[in-house]
């Protein structure tokens, strides 16, 4: 009698459960989002979880190609003007329709942040000169300086609900606070989510921070309605209780496993895993500007670096594909320029970076230095995929052609404050393209820092290259994307001579997943839910 | 007993300045949290905005006064990271890392307490041995690898457990715990476990060696030879004798369990205090590092005057007096 109360009770409860909650698609992640505010801080895992729950006017597709969002066409007329078509028909998660209005409430907000972490998109709209709007559905935007890149950069900017805080009429206008009447969010009001209102195609349930991130399927979503009724992500940070949550079937989709541990899931039936190419290039930067640099001594008393026989050598003396195939477990490949094949302003066909020990002990002769001299390569060692590991690889090939390298690998929270101050020689660094445009790292890195600081802002090796200068900064202002295409390939090829900057390889990303599931890797690293489909 | 409470307090207050000091200076000495915020194409006039926004312009000696004045308002400061004040950020991982090391600490109790004693009172017997081995395996097990191993015993291979993460919570007298759901319980086996062996084995090693010598005591012998039953000499003598050293690590490892049980918390994703912390020391978010280790020592010195009354009531002798210190 009771043992049949018992068994009617549990396989009530049982039914009752699985009818009430069906599974949500759980997805480890490595790295958390540190806010729900789609403009507090402009890293990979915040832009990620945006993309869920808020829309740009467009955006990028996996290999970073772009398409209309929220805006259906756009079209510039050959100098600062844009106009922007809106897609009609769109409202939020709360209802209320998406006008014009909201994406100049939003564009304000970006330069009303109090909160954010600098260069969260205040950069981008801080060029706008004005914006208005003819009617509820077009929006003209004026900037100061011509930005080729807009279209692609407006696809990072989550359109906020206007509805959100009190305001009049709205208008692009800083100085009367933009008609708004209320007070500005800050970023701790959409962590609650009563502020996380977009157009996407998923809205925020829950955020618990450190714990789970609960998304629901948005019904009033514009575009096909996604698979997923709910969807969880979970912080995982650490690579290996992350892969075997997988195997033992706590997570559908996993980010990042470690390569090597790919072999733990290649034969097993039950689960899957893609290898995505990314855009982030991992290269050695050269302290070349200086007489003296800190971590280089040669018998001589100058700093070989300064000369382009020694690294030409040094780059010579790389086996790049054994990095690839024995540190990086094929997950990677290598580079020979920085931005990979195929992408916009990038060489069609780069020379390749040979491995030839012997042409590199010849050149280092012909510069003086047959007997070598003494080198610190700087690492960091948690920052980028086998980071330090593939630095010892680096400093023994060096050691082969007879410079005697040494390794310092540190922390990133001290690598990057010594790097910035100049106090290395020659320096690991990892650059991924979000804009998928090769002038994202011509312009950062190898570019001659201007007085307005928009270029060169990371050349902590002091390379300098007029000619190099005179293309980046032509291509960056140029408009029309043949000419400026062909100038950004100029401008590789340029910089490439000098070898200031040595390449190594371009990182892959990896996504494991349980086998009933698809997924499609992304180029940018974003894990989205809206890449899982479930296998039909 | 007020003198007493009062010179601690005075105490306690000078050792929470001085480890503000010593935290915050040295925060500051690793490096640039602007360089790990800020992505290096940002532009120099968003950067020194945001540089004075977090007040990292002023000097150091500054910077640290503001701290101070704050702190004594109440304001311990507002993660550079998050953008949330960090006391909030710490309490609400607090229930997390207390309901596990709570867990943790009972069950190295109830298992280790009876365990040391059946080794102490016939140190010569088998199951003694076996039990003295196991304390030796329970020590010398890194914390990172024993969690891996559990896991992949328990979850992987048998797929009891969940292996990671915390389960599902409710609210209790407003605070979010899981100890009060099967969900909640399931995913807190592992760990608590995790953390529970070293303390098993440290308490059983504690209770042995204790029994062992108290049972060649003159008051046992007294005991034995006046007839008393070998169950009562051990329940009401012996474990009461050897309780006091127990008590004073269970507080000890009770506080930094809570402090620092980082290694666990990052292998089992536990949204708890100590993976707070080692995140907060990555990205150099001083504001979250100073006010979590003034909070641990806060904890600290808590549960070592809870522990200095404890020992009040299970010694007679010991008097709570403002000079014992």
């Amino acid at each position: 009698m009771h043992k049949q109360t018992l068994l009617a009770c549990l396989l009530t409860t049982c039914l009752f459960a699985g009818s009430a909650h069906a599974q949500p698609l759980r997805i480890a992640l490595g790295s958390e989002p540190t806010a729900i505010d789609p403009h507090y801080h402009d890293l990979t895992p915040n832009n990620a979880l945006t993309a869920h729950i808020f829309e740009g006017l467009t955006r990028q597709d996996e290999k970073q190609k772009l398409h209309p969002a929220l805006a259906t066409s756009w079209e510039n007329d050959g100098k600062n003007t844009w106009t922007f078509k809106l897609r009609e028909g769109v409202t939020f998660s709360d209802g209320s329709p998406f006008t014009a209005d909201d994406v100049v409430f939003t564009f304000c907000r970006t330069l009303k942040n109090e909160t954010a972490i600098a260069g969260s998109f205040a950069d981008i709209t801080g060029n706008f000169e004005s914006v208005t709007t003819p009617d509820a559905h077009t929006v003209v935007i004026a900037t100061k300086a011509p930005e080729p890149l807009l279209p692609t950069f407006l696809g990072t900017v989550g359109i906020l609900s206007s509805s959100i805080v009190k305001h009049d009429k709205l208008s692009f206008d800083i100085g009367k606070n933009c008609g708004v009447t209320g007070t500005w969010p800050v970023v701790g009001d959409f962590n609650d989510g009563k502020l996380a209102i977009g157009t996407g195609p998923y809205k925020l349930k829950s955020y618990t921070r450190g714990s789970a991130i609960d998304l629901d399927r948005n019904d009033k979503y514009w575009g096909d309605a996604e698979p997923w009724e709910s969807v969880r992500f979970l912080p995982v940070p650490n690579a290996a209780p992350r892969l075997a949550g997988l195997l033992a079937g706590d997570y559908d989709v996993i980010e990042n496993p470690a390569a090597r541990d790919l072999a733990r899931i290649k034969d097993d039936k039950r689960f899957g895993y893609v290898i995505t190419p990314t855009t982030r290039v991992i290269y050695y930067q050269l302290d070349v500007g200086r007489a003296q640099s800190p971590f280089v001594k040669a018998a001589d008393g100058k700093n070989p670096l300064q000369d382009v026989r020694v690294r030409q050598a040094m780059s010579l003396a790389i086996d790049r594909k054994a990095i690839v195939a024995r540190l990086m477990d094929g997950a990677a490949e290598p580079a020979y320029q920085f931005l990979p094949t195929g992408m916009f302003g990038t060489l069609p066909n780069p020379p390749e970076l040979r491995y030839d020990p012997a042409e590199a002990k010849k050149l280092l002769a012909e510069a003086g230095y047959a007997n070598g001299f003494q080198l610190t390569l700087s690492t960091t060692n948690d920052r980028y995929i086998n980071d330090s590991q593939i630095t010892q690889a680096v400093a023994q090939y060096l050691t082969q052609v007879g410079i005697k390298a040494d390794v310092d690998a540190m922390t990133r929270a001290i690598y990057f404050p010594r790097r910035s101050k100049k106090e290395l020689s020659v320096a690991l660094g990892g650059w991924g393209s979000t804009s998928g445009e090769a002038s994202s790292f011509l312009r950062q890195w190898p570019a001659t820092p201007n007085k307005e600081g928009t270029v060169g802002g990371s050349n902590y090796g002091g390379y300098s290259n007029p000619a190099f200068d005179k293309l980046i900064l032509e291509a960056i202002s140029t408009l029309d994307d043949a000419k400026r295409s062909s100038l950004l390939q100029q401008a590789q090829t340029e910089m490439m001579k000098d070898f200031a900057f040595i390449p190594l390889h371009f990182e892959s990303a990896v996504w494991a997943h349980k086998a009933n599931l698809t997924y499609t890797g992304r180029s940018d690293q974003f894990t989205l839910a809206m890449s899982v489909k479930p296998v039909k | 007993m007020t003198a007493y409470i009062l010179q601690r307090l005075i105490q306690s207050a000078l050792v929470l300045v001085a480890v503000s000091v010593a935290v915050f200076f040295a925060v500051y000495g690793i490096g640039d949290p602007v360089e790990l915020l800020v992505p290096p194409q940002v532009s120099a006039a968003e950067r020194l905005a945001l540089i004075k926004r977090l007040g990292l312009d002023l000097p150091v000696w500054q910077q640290y006064f503001t701290f101070l004045v704050n702190a004594l308002k109440g304001d311990l400061g507002t993660s550079f990271v998050h953008g949330v004040p960090v006391v909030s950020l710490i309490l609400a991982r607090l229930p997390a890392t207390f309901e596990l090391v709570l867990l943790s600490m009972t069950g190295a109790a109830v298992i280790g307490i009876p365990l040391g004693l059946l080794a102490g009172l016939n140190p010569d017997s088998r199951p003694s041995r076996a039990i003295m081995t196991g304390t030796v395996i329970g020590f010398s097990l890194p914390s990172f690898w024993k969690g891996m191993m559990l896991v992949l015993l328990f979850s992987v291979a048998l797929g009891w457990l969940p292996t990671a993460g915390r389960g599902e919570t409710v609210a209790f007298l407003g605070i979010q715990t899981s100890l009060f759901t099967t969900d909640g319980l399931r995913h807190l086996i592992l760990p608590s476990l995790n953390l529970a062996i070293p303390n098993m084995a440290l308490m059983i090693r504690l209770v042995a060696a204790g029994t062992t010598e108290a049972m060649t005591q003159d008051y046992v012998k007294f005991a034995r030879a006046k007839g008393v039953r070998r169950r009562r000499i051990v329940g009401r003598h012996v474990l009461r004798n050897i309780l006091i050293p127990v008590v004073t690590v269970v507080g000890i490892e009770f506080g930094s369990l809570v402090a620092f049980s980082t290694i666990t918390e990052t292998v089992f994703s536990w949204p708890g205090m100590g993976k707070l912390l080692i995140d907060s020391i990555y990205q150099l978010d001083r504001p979250v590092v100073v006010a979590y280790v003034m909070l641990a020592t806060l904890l600290f010195v808590a549960v070592n005057f809870i522990v200095d009354v404890l020992y009040a009531v299970l010694d007679p002798r010991v008097k709570l007096s403002g000079d014992m210190v």
